[in-house]
């Protein structure tokens, strides 16, 4: 693109720089005033012991060290791993298996597409309440469903118990996700020339060979960059959990952005729920690293292999 | 997604050799449409829940002894009447579409001219500025409400509507101008030339020459800028504390639910009409929606 740069624009060189900042000027006033400017109180804030009404002063690592002996933290930490682990492997599974589904020829191909993507489209609060609903420990429609088939004698208790609650928060996420994962994908899929497919199966491939020989390698580079996003918003999930569950039972379900939350703007302590967000910063750049280039390098391997 | 080849009429993946189509129908019913009916269901059951839990009256609601959950015999409205006339329901909506529109336009509007700077203009150091747009995209809310509601109290706007119209293009202006930017790569440079030949100010040249010919991606952005402003809730949650000023979500859950008297009637129907303005928005644009969901993805 750059070559083909015409010289004429080239020689507006030096006007460049004026329209250029003009341009970026509202963008960047924003950007800086409510991002690069909060980034920098949050890390401030860290360090001091500001509470809601009263200005804090600095303590130096005194947040992070109260942290270090928290257990509800760790707990906390715990979660968001087994959270953002369970939820996106299982997002990617079955995202990948509605996309190679759509993929096919189908009859009201497009309106499945459409409705498909319901749930994503939908503010995740207002669904999140409906999965509360259907959560309900007593009137739980999955529970009705499962005592007709005589599956089980007593309501399950999908929230109140440490264990069925992560399994349902994690399951309302997928659910929220697969989405997101499948639309992605099949846009993915749609770019990869059928010839490929075709000169596969000519050399005898089987389907499976054809996933796994053609398919998956033509496709990691989007798997990379989707699963990267979709790592980010379960990292950071927050509406999901302070809907159904605040974090309980007895913390099981806390996660480091609720945690964040509940100490810094109800229990008033400005100072240790910066410091908790902040603390989310290098788990966040992990996970954003592992998944961008550890299904990056797959494509260079694979680049490199011919 | 511009260069999408037509689909084959023999689908490939298919294992049917030959003609011999009609006796792999059972095998293309369980490995296809089975499990996609399954798929569909389940990421459309909650919804289905939502609409027939609003219509419920409440005897029937938790009586599952006598009534079938899954069916509705006498519908009523008085959940939709109760939340309408009785809440502040109307007020939330009206609050949440205001807040959205003003959030997308400007952002649209500083977006359309951050990316034509970035991509056509390309002023020193353009390419980091674009980098850095896209690092901005990925901080989240969730560790930046704290410090933002901290700034918020500072400049005397906590509690107003102001709050979240100045805070949402936060994230709306990285993902925008990110998509915008994509958009304007596609267009050629010698309509600009031209334009430049005959005089035009670079103004003149976004407003007449690129913003018409962006005009699907300005579609997209503000689709998406609108339904992202409309589902946020972490900022609204944490800048809002009277009633009047709450957006569908927070005043959603914040105000309907009340000590252990969980009024699932008018909580379901407050989900699903806060839900049908970006639903009906969605239908009437899917093809922008993905595009811009997938162009975001796929730079």
């Amino acid at each position: 693109m750059k070559a083909n740069a015409p010289s004429l624009v080239a020689s507006f060189g030096q006007a460049r720089n004026g329209p250029g900042l003009l341009f970026m000027l509202p963008a960047a006033a924003f950007l800086l005033c409510f991002l690069a400017y909060p980034l920098g109180v949050g890390t401030w804030l860290g360090f001091t012991d500001t509470r809601i009404g009263r200005a804090g002063v600095f303590i130096g690592l005194e947040n992070y060290q109260s942290l270090w002996n928290d257990s509800v933290f760790w707990l906390s930490v715990f979660n968001t791993i087994l959270y953002t682990v369970a939820a996106s492997a299982l997002k990617f599974a079955l995202g990948l298996w509605l996309a190679l589904i759509l993929n096919e020829n189908l009859p009201l191909k497009s309106f499945f597409r459409a409705i498909v993507l319901l749930p994503w489209v939908v503010p995740t609060v207002l669904s999140a309440i409906a999965f509360w609903w259907i959560y309900d420990s007593q009137f739980s429609v999955i529970s009705w469903v499962l005592m007709r088939l005589g599956l089980i004698d007593a309501p399950i208790n999908f929230l109140g118990d440490a264990t069925n609650a992560r399994a349902s928060v994690i399951a309302a996420n997928v659910w929220r996700g697969i989405p997101f994962v499948a639309i992605s994908l099949l846009a993915g899929l749609q770019t990869i020339p059928p010839s490929l497919q075709e000169a596969a199966s000519l050399d005898g491939a089987t389907s499976w060979q054809r996933f796994r020989h053609v398919t998956l390698p033509m496709l990691s580079p989007i798997i990379a960059v989707v699963m990267t996003f979709s790592v980010l918003f379960t990292f950071t999930d927050f509406q999901l959990i302070y809907v159904l569950t605040k974090g309980g039972p007895v913390n099981a379900t806390h996660l480091m952005a609720t945690l964040s939350f509940q100490r810094g703007i109800p229990g008033g302590q400005l100072g240790e729920g910066a410091a908790i967000a902040v603390a989310m910063t290098p788990f966040l750049l992990a996970a954003i690293l592992f998944s961008f280039f550890g299904l990056q390098r797959r494509r260079w391997q694979q680049g490199g292999a011919d | 997604m511009t260069t999408r080849t037509q689909t084959p009429e023999h689908p490939i993946v298919d294992d049917n050799v030959g003609m011999d189509y009609l006796s792999n129908l059972p095998r293309r019913a369980l490995t296809i449409y089975l499990p996609l009916a399954v798929f569909v269901f389940v990421l459309l059951f909650p919804f289905y829940w939502m609409a027939i839990t609003s219509v419920k009256p409440n005897a029937q609601l938790t009586d599952y002894a006598n009534y079938s959950p899954l069916w509705v015999v006498e519908p009523t409205l008085q959940h939709i009447r109760y939340l309408l006339f009785e809440t502040s329901y109307p007020g939330w909506l009206f609050n949440t579409m205001l807040v959205a529109v003003c959030a997308t336009f400007l952002a649209l509007a500083a977006s359309v001219a951050a990316a034509y700077a970035i991509e056509r203009i390309r002023f020193t150091g353009a390419r980091y500025v674009g980098l850095a747009i896209f690092l901005a995209y990925l901080v989240p809310p969730s560790i930046l409400f704290i410090p933002l509601a901290y700034i918020v109290f500072q400049f005397g706007i906590y509690d107003t509507k102001l709050a979240l119209i100045l805070t949402y293009p936060t994230f709306l202006i990285p993902f925008c101008t990110w998509l915008l930017m994509g958009y304007f790569r596609s267009i050629p440079y010698e309509l600009e030339e031209c334009a430049l030949m005959d005089g035009a100010s670079r103004w003149q040249i976004l407003t007449k020459v690129v913003l018409p010919l962006a005009v699907p991606g300005l579609i997209s952005a503000g689709i998406f800028a609108f339904t992202l402003s409309w589902n946020e809730f972490i900022y609204a949650l944490t800048f809002i504390q009277s009633s009047e000023q709450k957006t569908v979500p927070v005043g959603v859950l914040t105000e309907l639910v009340r000590g252990d008297v969980f009024e699932w009637g008018s909580l379901m129907a407050g989900a699903l009409l806060g839900s049908l303005p970006v639903v009906i928005l969605y239908s009437f644009f899917v093809d922008y929606y993905v595009a811009s969901m997938t162009g975001a993805v796929k730079e």
